[in-house]
């Protein structure tokens, strides 16, 4: 993949000097369309391409949270001691398991929910302060877990809801909802009732309705969670064009593909608890490099396989008697998995799959915390 | 815009997006009419025979028919309101910049438009069985301004129970448990006087019985009697108590 032509040809264009939207402009004038590149290279690029907060010169705290706790019941602890910032212009993910506390962060930051503890501040505003709270509400989107449109109504009439309920006068709500309709590619369904929509247009929907105003930032609580790939990629790049503009977003994930497609910044939470914080490459490099999957045909073959190969590992192997699976982290990725094959081979035991692929969340999770994130 | 008009404008759009619904399913509304109206032809042709109420069996029976219907219809504001919640609408209206309060009374005033109109279906089915409006249109239009307060107090009760429950099927279920005794145990099928010594010391009390008992005066032109007062009295009182209590569930969700 790092050998497709448009790749190299976004890094040439950046070395000799040329603005990330320029490179983008160039490429449409060339012909280059989002139905034109696979889904997966355009992918591939605008990950290259999204502006670092750095870049833009802007160091400030548009979100502060400090020693935040919260307690659902007596005995549920979602929260412990969180602190956290975000960056004005920046993408951060909050990256965990169900249950982790993700949305329980959002729901305070979004004026859903108040802390038990701790002081939390958003875009100047204290969340807890119900005269805050108001001004905040005008000035944020929030799509939550699950995509809160009314299924009675058309997507246009829940659009224009929305503008209403932000207080647009009813010309400018039907003008906004026209717009996102548009930029959704919703606009030949905008008038069907939502009982016909497919999950994906209703997330759209539900997208669509949290930038009803242009918020300064915006809330999304696992975004893509129950999209098929085409949609969450379309949702992935609706979301790099907002930061573009200049949005902050921060939104949660169960990926950490995604987070690394999406987010400057990465947060991982277990247990109410921040545990590491960083790039997705930071995150990446502290498995240590590439993670190898083999699938051993015969399952009495499992612990010889394992101690056969444990010395190309970086860390042990890690076995899975239901799957028969071994997952091991490496260090060198290709030239380790040849030596591994032939290892295997030579000492005759039969592997039905081998694959290299990058860490996930669960190898991610295993490195930090050394528990599984499932 | 200020805050007032505000208000008015949220609550109005709540109440649209409610109405919504009933336009593009009448279904709804014809189906919330059938059981009242079983109710009514049921007991008219099968109890009614039966019952000693020294008017026609109709003309007693309507009026108490049509608070039953309110009362019954009140208990679908605390299910719409479940179904917001599970649904994650709540969330979305309580982060926008909307006043607070306009959900509740979109609901509760859509529940009202609501059983307005199931009342007036209710009267027109009772004058093709016989009942008579023959005190003037202006008792019958006061007994309907009395039953949809009534209902209006109803429908907090229900919002409060509908946001405590959260789910669908539960408020279906706690919003009837109660209500069904309460109906029963009333003088909107059967004189209270008819009842056994214990149960009409209750039954004569009950918000119902009062305001069926005004309702019939003023629908049959007998005297109304202190009954509109205690009407009123349970009216306000339910309203008082629940109205805050169901506006802080809302605020308290979690």
């Amino acid at each position: 993949m790092a050998n497709h032509p448009l790749i190299s040809y976004v890094e040439e264009a950046r070395n000799r000097g040329m603005s990330n939207k320029q490179i983008l402009d160039a490429l449409s004038v060339a012909g280059w369309h989002t139905h034109d590149v696979s889904s997966i290279f355009l992918d591939h690029i605008e990950a290259s391409l999204i502006p670092s907060p750095l870049e833009e010169g802007s160091s400030e705290n548009i979100i502060t949270v400090r020693n935040v706790s919260k307690i659902y019941g007596k005995t549920v602890v979602a929260l412990d001691d969180v602190s956290l910032d975000v960056k004005r212009g920046s993408v951060t993910a909050l990256l965990g398991p169900n249950g982790a506390g993700k949305t329980t962060i959002i729901r305070i930051l979004t004026t859903l929910l108040k802390p038990d503890s701790g002081n939390v501040r958003v875009a100047g505003f204290n969340p807890n302060i119900e005269k805050d709270a108001q001004s905040l509400r005008s000035i944020i989107g929030l799509a939550g877990q699950y995509a809160a449109v009314d299924e009675s109504l058309t997507g246009r009439e829940n659009l224009e809801m929305v503008a209403r309920l932000y207080h647009l006068s009813v010309p400018a709500s039907r003008q906004r909802a026209t717009e996102l309709l548009m930029q959704f590619n919703l606009e030949d369904a905008g008038d069907r009732v939502l009982k016909t929509y497919s999950g994906g247009m209703r997330r759209r929907l539900d997208l669509a309705a949290s930038l009803v105003i242009k918020p300064e930032i915006l809330f999304l609580d696992e975004p893509t969670t129950g999209l098929d790939p085409r949609s969450r990629f379309e949702l992935w790049h609706v979301i790099r064009e907002l930061v573009k503009d200049g949005t902050t977003v921060l939104l949660t994930t169960q990926y950490l593909e995604e987070a690394d497609q999406l987010a400057h910044n990465v947060m991982v939470i277990d247990h109410g608890h921040i545990i590491a914080q960083g790039t997705a490459d930071e995150l990446k490099n502290q498995v240590g490099g590439d993670v190898l999957e083999l699938n051993i045909t015969d399952a009495d073959m499992l612990d010889s396989a394992s101690q056969l190969i444990t010395h190309l590992g970086s860390e042990a192997p890690r076995q899975n008697t239901d799957t028969n699976i071994i997952t091991m982290p490496v260090q060198g990725g290709a030239s380790v998995l040849i030596e591994v094959v032939r290892i295997l081979d030579s000492a005759n035991i039969k592997i039905s799959d081998i694959i290299l692929r990058r860490p996930s969340l669960d190898d991610v999770f295993m490195a930090l915390t050394g528990h599984s994130a499932l | 815009m200020n805050n007032f008009s505000q208000t008015i404008s949220d609550i109005w759009v709540m109440i649209n997006r409610n109405l919504i619904k009933y336009r593009r399913v009448p279904q709804l509304l014809v189906f919330s009419t059938i059981q009242p109206v079983m109710f009514l032809l049921l007991f008219t042709y099968v109890f009614g025979g039966a019952i000693k109420t020294g008017v026609d069996y109709i003309s007693f029976l309507l009026p108490g028919i049509l608070v039953q219907t309110v009362l019954f219809g009140s208990m679908q504001t605390g299910v719409g309101l479940a179904e917001d919640l599970s649904k994650g609408m709540i969330d979305r209206f309580r982060s926008l910049p909307m006043a607070r309060s306009a959900v509740l009374a979109g609901r509760t005033i859509t529940d009202v438009i609501r059983n307005i109109f199931v009342v007036i279906l209710m009267t027109v089915v009772g004058l093709v069985i016989g009942f008579r409006i023959d005190h003037g249109i202006f008792n019958y239009l006061g007994a309907v301004a009395l039953i949809s307060l009534f209902g209006f107090a109803f429908t907090w009760i229900s919002a409060t129970i509908g946001l405590a429950v959260k789910n669908i099927e539960t408020a279906q279920v706690a919003g009837f448990i109660w209500v069904f005794p309460l109906a029963f145990a009333s003088s909107i099928f059967v004189p209270v006087e008819s009842m056994s010594n214990g149960l009409q010391i209750f039954a004569k009390h009950t918000p119902i019985t009062y305001t069926v008992d005004t309702v019939r005066a003023l629908i049959l032109g007998t005297p109304v009697g202190n009954n509109a007062w205690f009407s009123l009295i349970w009216i306000l009182g339910i309203l008082v108590v629940f109205m805050p209590l169901a506006v802080s569930r809302y605020r308290k969700i979690t």
